[in-house]
This record gives C-alpha cells, sequence and structure tokens, in this order.
C-alpha cells in the first residue's frame, strides 16, 4: 500500500500539471476572424526610433508605425506615394520639391507638414545623435558637412520647408534612388514635441517611444510592447490612407529559434514565419499547396581576399580559386537548393540590372592560372586560411570550397572560425587571408554594391584600389542622363572589378518564409519588402478546410 | 532556555559572516567580468556595416565610452552603489534595470515550477528507490534519472514538444503565460535534469537513513511503514536534496537561457546570452552582478536550511 502511494506520486504530479492544457482556437484561426497579423520577427528590436534602430526587425515594426515621403510599391519596387502626396524633379535631378499630403496626420491628430521633415533630417545628421545610418542623407547638399561637424548652421544643408505643405531638397548630384531612400526609416519624420518632451533632439536614452508616450505617423499605432515577448500595433484611426487599411493590427513575436518559430507555425501560432530552418525546406517544398515562399533577395554572399598579402596579391592566385569553386554543385548538395548561384557582386534584375558573368567553374583553367602562379599543382602552397564567422551553415559552405579547392587544386586551405564579433574587428583590421562576409542592399541600386569597392571604402576591406573603377561609380554614373546609360557605366566598373577578383562571390541570397495560405496582398520582392497597406486575410480560408 | 537563545545568536552571526565574506566575492566578480568584457575584441557598436569616426565619436560619448578606463569602472561601481545598472548599449532607451526587472520573475517563475517538478519527481522516484534497494523498484526509477541526467534540456525539449505539443496537440508548443498551458513542458524540460539528480540524492541519502538504528527502532515499535518513512526518515534522508536545492535554484536561474530559447520565453537568461554576443557592456555586467548576488543568497539559505534539519550541525553552529 505505502509503495503504491509513493509510485503513484510522479505520476499524480504530471497529471496535475497536464490538468491545465487544451490548446483551444490558434492565433491564425481568430486572427483571420479579427482582421491580426501574427508575424514572426526573428528577435526583439534594439528600440523604435527611426533614427537610432539599424536592424531588419526593427525596419519591419517602424514601417508599419511610421510612413515615408515615398514609399516602395511591394510588387514593383517603385516609388509611390507616401506622405508626400506627389513630387517635382527638377532636369538637372539635383531638386526634388515633396508635396506633403494634406491629410497627413500624426497618431495624436497633429497635422503633418514639410517642418516636421526639416527638423527630423536635422536631428538625423546632428552629429551628437551618433545616427548610424546619417549616411542615408549624405546626398543632400551639405549633409555630410553638418554630419561630420564641418558646417554647423543647418540653413545650408540642402533642405527646406517653402510653405507648410512644400519640402524642397537640394542634392549634390542626381540621385536616381534618392526616392527610394525616402522609404528608409532613418528618414522617417519623427514627432518634434514628443522627442522634446521626454528628454530633448539627440538624447538616445528617451522613453518616447513607449507605448503610453509614442506618436507616430504610419498606419499602424504602437498599442503594446512587451519585451521579449510580443510587440502589437493597432491600424491607426488617424492614417491619411486609412479606408486601404485592411488589417486591424500586427502581433509581432521576437522568435529568435528558427527552429521554434517553425513549430509555432505549424501548430498555427504564426501567419508568417521570418526563416525557415534548412532541414526542413525539402519537407515543405513536397507539401500540396505549399506555404515555403522562397525568392531572390537583394544580399550576396562572398568572400574577401586579402589583396594585400601573398599569396593572394597574386591575380592568377585569386582567379584559381574562384574557378575551382562548383557554385551550382554547393547549391544543390549543401545548400538544398536554397539560393541562387552568383559570379559578381550585384544580384541579378536590381531595377533591371544585370551584372556581367565573365567565368564559371572551370577546373582545368584553374589549375593553369595557379601554376602560371608559381605553384603547379599545389607544389610550393604557402598554405591559406579562411575565416569565417561561428555558425553552422557557414561551416559547411567553408567546409565545401576547401575541399573543393584541395580536390580541384591540390592545396591545403585551413578553417578558423571566430565569434561574430571578434569576427567583424579581424575583417575590420584585415586580419585575415580569405573571410566569408554578406552584404545586404539598403535600397534597390547597383551602386550599393559597387560602392563597397571605392578605394579605401569602409567596406572595401579587401585592400582593391582601381581609380579607374573609382571614377567610373564616383564621377561617371551619377552624370549618366538615363538608366539605361548609368547601368552601361555600372556594368564596366564592374567588368573591371571581377577581373581583378578581390572577392569570390558565391551566391545571391533568397528570403525564405513560411506564410499561411489565408494571407493575402504579401508578394515576394528582392527588398524582401512587405507593405501593410496592401495585406489582408483572407476569411473564408478556414472554410475549405485545413488546419495549420 | 538560555541554551537556544545562545544558539540563535550564534545564527545570526553566522548569516552576518557569510553575508561580509559575500562583498569580496561580488567585488572579483564585477571587476573581472568589467575588465574581460573589455579585453573581448569587438565592441558594442561594431557592426557588418562599419559607422562613420564621427558617428562612433557621438556613440561613445553618449554611453561614456571616451573616458580612460579605470574612470569608467570608478563611475560604474558608484553607479552600482546607487543601484544603478546604467544604459542598455543593445536596448537603446531602456535601463538594465528596467530589462532584468522584466526579465527576471518569468525566469524565477519557471525556477520555481522547474524546482517543483525536480523536488516531487526527483524527491519522490528517490524514495520509492531507496524502499527495496537492489530491485526492479529500484532500478527502474534510478534507470530513468540516469537518462534524465544524460539528455539535455536541448534535446528532451524539442521531443517533448514533438510528442504533446505537435502530435497529440495538449499543450502549446511555445510562450509564457499567453495560452493556458504553455508554463508546463518548458518546467519539465528545465526541471527533468535537476529530477534525476535528486533522484539520486534522495535515495542516497534515504538508504544511509534507513539503515539507522532509530528507524530500527521506529520499526520495532510497531510503527507503519509510511509513518516511518515519512515522519523519520524524510527529514535526515533529504539532507543532501536541501544541501544541493541553493546551488540548484541558482543553477536554474543561470541556466534557464536553453529553455527560454527553445519555448520562446521572455525571460533574463535569453537577454544574458544576447548581451554576451552583442557586446552590451552594461548588460552583460548588470546581470552577472544580479545572478552572483542570488547564487551567494541562496547557498547561504541552503545552508541555513541544512543547519536546521540537522541537528548535530546546529550544535556545531552554536560552539561558535
Amino acid at each position: 500500500m505505502p509503495s503504491a502511494l509513493f509510485s503513484a506520486l510522479p505520476a499524480v504530479a504530471i497529471a496535475l500539471l497536464l490538468s491545465a492544457c487544451g490548446t483551444g482556437e490558434s492565433n491564425v484561426v481568430s486572427g483571420n476572424r479579427d482582421g491580426i497579423l501574427h508575424y514572426g520577427n526573428g528577435s526583439e528590436p534594439q528600440g523604435l526610433d527611426p533614427h537610432v534602430v539599424t536592424g531588419i526587425p526593427e525596419n519591419h515594426i517602424v514601417r508599419a508605425l511610421f510612413e515615408g515621403l515615398a514609399v516602395k510599391n511591394p510588387y514593383t519596387l517603385e516609388p509611390e506615394p507616401g506622405v508626400a502626396r506627389s513630387w517635382d524633379i527638377s532636369d538637372d535631378g539635383r531638386v526634388i520639391t515633396f508635396h506633403i499630403n494634406p491629410r497627413a496626420r500624426w497618431s495624436n491628430g497633429d497635422a503633418m507638414s514639410a517642418h516636421d521633415y526639416v527638423w527630423s533630417w536635422q536631428r538625423l545628421l546632428s552629429p551628437a545623435m551618433g545616427a548610424e545610418y546619417n549616411y542615408m542623407l549624405f546626398p543632400v547638399k551639405n549633409a555630410r558637412a553638418f554630419a561630420s561637424g564641418d558646417i554647423t548652421d543647418f540653413a545650408e544643408v540642402g533642405v527646406k520647408a517653402l510653405d507648410d505643405l512644400t519640402l524642397q531638397v537640394t542634392l549634390t548630384e542626381r540621385t536616381p534612388y534618392f526616392l527610394q531612400l525616402m522609404d528608409h526609416y532613418s528618414t522617417f519624420a519623427v514627432h518634434r514635441p514628443t522627442v522634446e518632451k521626454f528628454g530633448g533632439a539627440t538624447n538616445r536614452f528617451t522613453r518616447w517611444t513607449r507605448v503610453e508616450n509614442m506618436v507616430s505617423n504610419g498606419a499602424f499605432r504602437l498599442k503594446e510592447w512587451l519585451l521579449n515577448r510580443r510587440i502589437v500595433v493597432e491600424k491607426s484611426a488617424t492614417y491619411w490612407d486609412r479606408d486601404r487599411v485592411r488589417l486591424n493590427g500586427v502581433v509581432y513575436y521576437p522568435t529568435e529559434n528558427v527552429v521554434s518559430e517553425e513549430r509555432m507555425f505549424r501548430v498555427g501560432q504564426l501567419h508568417y514565419t521570418q526563416s525557415v530552418p534548412l532541414d526542413k525546406i525539402p519537407v515543405y517544398r513536397q507539401m500540396p499547396d505549399s506555404p515555403y515562399v522562397q525568392a531572390p533577395y537583394l544580399g550576396t554572399y562572398y568572400f574577401l581576399l586579402n589583396t594585400t598579402r601573398p599569396p593572394l596579391d597574386d591575380v592568377r592566385v585569386r582567379r584559381a580559386l574562384s574557378l575551382a569553386v562548383d557554385r551550382d554543385k554547393l547549391n544543390d548538395t549543401v545548400l538544398m537548393g536554397t539560393v541562387v548561384s552568383a559570379y559578381s557582386i550585384t544580384p541579378p534584375d536590381t531595377l533591371g540590372y544585370y551584372p556581367p558573368k565573365l567565368f564559371g567553374h572551370d577546373a582545368q583553367r584553374a589549375r593553369e592560372l595557379l601554376a602560371q602562379a608559381g605553384y603547379p599543382g599545389g607544389a610550393g602552397w604557402p598554405g591559406l586560411e579562411l575565416t569565417y564567422n561561428t555558425s553552422e551553415d557557414h561551416r559547411k559552405i567553408a567546409v565545401a570550397l576547401q575541399q573543393m579547392w584541395q580536390d580541384t587544386l591540390d592545396i591545403e586551405v585551413s578553417l578558423a572560425n571566430q565569434e561574430w564579433k571578434v569576427y567583424l574587428d579581424s575583417v575590420t583590421q584585415m586580419h585575415f587571408q580569405v573571410a566569408r562576409r554578406g552584404w545586404i542592399g539598403d535600397y534597390v541600386d547597383p551602386n550599393n554594391f559597387l560602392d563597397l569597392f571605392l578605394t579605401g571604402g569602409g567596406n572595401n576591406n579587401t585592400g582593391f584600389a582601381d581609380p579607374r573603377y573609382d571614377e567610373l561609380i564616383l564621377e561617371q554614373a551619377p552624370r549618366a542622363a538615363t538608366r539605361r546609360e548609368r547601368f552601361a557605366i555600372f556594368h564596366a566598373a564592374e567588368t573591371r572589378l571581377m577581373q581583378q577578383m578581390p572577392i569570390i562571390p558565391i551566391y545571391t541570397y533568397t528570403s525564405k518564409h513560411l506564410i499561411h495560405p489565408s494571407v493575402r496582398g504579401m508578394p515576394s520582392n528582392l527588398m524582401d519588402s512587405l507593405n501593410l497597406k496592401y495585406v489582408w486575410l483572407d476569411r473564408q480560408w478556414q472554410a475549405d478546410g485545413g488546419g495549420g | 532556555m538560555a541554551g537556544r537563545r545562545r544558539g540563535r545568536l550564534s545564527v545570526w552571526r553566522f548569516i552576518t559572516l557569510r553575508l561580509l565574506q559575500a562583498i569580496p566575492v561580488i567585488l572579483v566578480v564585477i571587476t573581472a567580468t568589467f575588465f574581460l568584457v573589455r579585453i573581448a575584441p569587438g565592441g558594442p557598436f561594431d557592426s557588418e556595416k562599419p559607422v562613420t569616426r564621427e558617428v562612433r565619436a557621438a556613440l561613445e560619448a553618449q554611453y561614456r565610452l571616451d573616458l580612460p578606463l579605470h574612470r569608467q569602472y570608478l563611475s560604474y561601481l558608484g553607479d552600482l552603489a546607487r543601484g544603478d545598472l546604467g544604459p542598455s548599449f543593445k536596448y537603446s532607451g531602456r535601463s538594465v534595470n528596467e530589462l532584468i526587472a522584466a526579465g527576471f520573475p518569468v525566469t524565477a517563475e519557471l525556477g520555481l515550477y522547474a524546482l517543483l517538478v525536480a523536488l516531487v519527481v526527483g524527491g519522490g522516484a528517490g524514495i520509492i528507490a531507496a524502499l527495496k534497494p537492489h530491485t526492479a523498484q529500484d532500478y527502474l526509477p534510478m534507470s530513468a534519472a540516469m537518462i534524465g541526467i544524460c539528455m539535455p534540456s536541448f534535446l528532451l525539449g524539442p521531443l517533448l514538444v514533438l510528442v504533446f505539443g505537435i502530435h497529440l496537440d495538449w499543450l502549446p508548443v511555445s510562450g509564457w503565460g499567453d495560452i493556458s498551458g504553455d508554463k508546463v513542458l518548458p518546467s519539465i524540460t528545465l526541471g527533468a535534469a535537476y529530477a534525476a539528480y535528486i533522484a539520486r540524492l534522495g535515495r542516497a541519502g534515504m538508504l544511509e537513513v534507513l539503515h539507522q538504528d532509530y528507524i530500527r527502532t521506529a520499526r520495532a515499535k510497531g510503527l507503519p511503514q509510511w509513518q516511518v518513512v515519512l515522519k523519520h526518515g524524510l527529514r535526515g534522508g533529504l539532507l543532501p536534496v536541501v544541501a544541493f536545492l541553493g546551488p540548484a535554484f541558482a543553477g536554474l536561474l543561470a541556466g534557464s537561457f536553453v529553455v527560454e530559447t527553445i519555448f520562446q520565453i521572455p525571460g533574463l537568461g535569453r537577454f544574458y546570452v544576447q548581451a554576451a554576443f552583442n557586446r552590451d557592456y552594461t548588460m552583460i555586467l548588470g546581470t552577472t552582478v544580479f545572478l552572483s548576488v542570488l547564487i551567494v543568497l541562496f547557498n547561504l539559505l541552503s545552508d541555513i536550511l541544512a543547519a536546521w534539519m540537522n541537528p548535530r550541525l546546529r550544535a556545531q553552529y552554536g560552539r561558535h
């Protein structure tokens, strides 16, 4: 009897714990009924102040709460009216006049004005603010000089409020992608009285972005912010285009762990996941009506080559290494066909621009080049170290490259993994021979990739220096009158770059999401950019049957 | 009467002494952490897209990183003395105090439930095993305990989710306090390893006690088995378990990161580990200091509890 009592104890305990169960209605079911999108957002945002934050999860929430002068159409990525109802561009492309929509309102009901932008851009560019994305406005006349403290009078910067509803922006030179930058959160306006009330313009430690304080101008307003738990936004009653907003709200979850995120999706807690675990992709692909959505993304995965140190100071060695990499095989095996092989830095179809393809996988040519460089069949090879930041995915790719180089060129390459911040330090200091790198574009334009390799540029990190390349990017491209002419100049520059091969491009990134079939108006695009104004949830979907 | 009084005073003296001993320990922890995180390569403002020199200077000025290191250290100690752990580097506009205040209650609650699971399941299994040593009733729970010790939470958690969350659809797969029942799986996952330890400790303790003379006496008096075990055996037999509780609870708090990540729980563990990756200096320091104070306190608490339960130890403290 007594021992039976004791044996029952664990069972009783478990039964007690289980008694509180029954998972009830899923978020997807209730969300579809109430018009609430449940969105896996990757991680907790570092903040919600558009002039402070820098990351992708922040971008998603900030762009729901705020709206720029012009916003990207999610289908075409071309600018369409936001806070500005329309804009005029002067013939030389240097003066842009924005006409603010008279119906544009802040969430507290205040009317928006051109002065909001003058003040907000001054805030972004103020040296004391330390805004990491202040360079987004550097195309504006004297903006860079103001940001670096060379001039202190903001009146000299090329932004003026001609009247309450007319904003005139003067650029240093023609900048075709400037309108796109108006949809980048760093150029958004913030509500001056609110920011000033809670600690002043350039103070980063203020509470103005808290739920009870925040005033914003987007299609949604902040409703709840629970750290590391969720952020809830609700449809704004003051937004000028509110009649077109079909969602009643969005719940953002900081889904840091991709495996947990996928599980949440599977049980119907999420409509949308930020990413998909690689090993689950084949399973999802085979599903009928697969929720798996993959599309090319404005980013390139590549390896930096330190051209200042032997043996990589020899262009033949650099080309040999690059030609020996079988990118399609890497994609098909290690990466399960989830990327697009890349042979240059700019992603294909960047607003219609296609980069040159100067080479392919060519083992024979790679061996010849290496022999010409003085290492026939790998003889006399001094060794090479490949550095990557600690991650299982990067390790797999590094190992594959190591193997390909060993098999094709008969050379030894060692691998070194470093923790993220250590790795960043190594890359910046150029303490590496070969280093893994990824670049995600901030705006859709080849310039965003090609200006990385300007002589001495902060993200060059290869020692690549070519005066002719600099001239093409800095002098000639901005003067081009048409998009076509401009792209031809970029093509010439990129050809020079890939002839010198200071980098080994590997693949173009893809965006990978699980999207519930009830979600509509969320097209794939190169920016992985979502405009919530277009999104709606199909209430009828449930009737067609199907769970999560 | 006089004897009791003297004993109680000594207990207070013992506590005071231990608290005083804790101060240099915590100071060493602060100093070591402060300088170690600075030595680590990379800083809070390093990112894949490097910032301009002016921006970096402005950021360093806002976070007082432009001061010499020893002045930063002294000003940190000064702030700490006032209970101010500083602003977070990563979460703009949030103080470390605020982040700990948001995360700690969740982690503490999770730790408490996990401890309950560990005590009930582990303690129960240990007692059952000790009653009939070297029989199936012993081997079965002890083998389960061995599996529990060997199975890491990053395996057990997803397994439980797969079975109870996805296939059976009984329990939510993530969250904390959002959907009813979402606290069950994390508590079991975190508690399992500790349950296994407690089962083994409990079994060993009970076995020792059940062979003592006073137990034989109790049995000889004709007391029923359950009374012998619960009234006489338990108090002595669970002593090693109690001594283990303090460090275990501290370990649960500091080690809940994995479980918090698996189940998307907004606890302190996630902040702690993210802070290290982000080089969020103040957050690393703040959480380290906070957790070391807790660990010291819990060790002290379990020492006191053990002394209270063990008459021999009580006598020993009394002599001082």
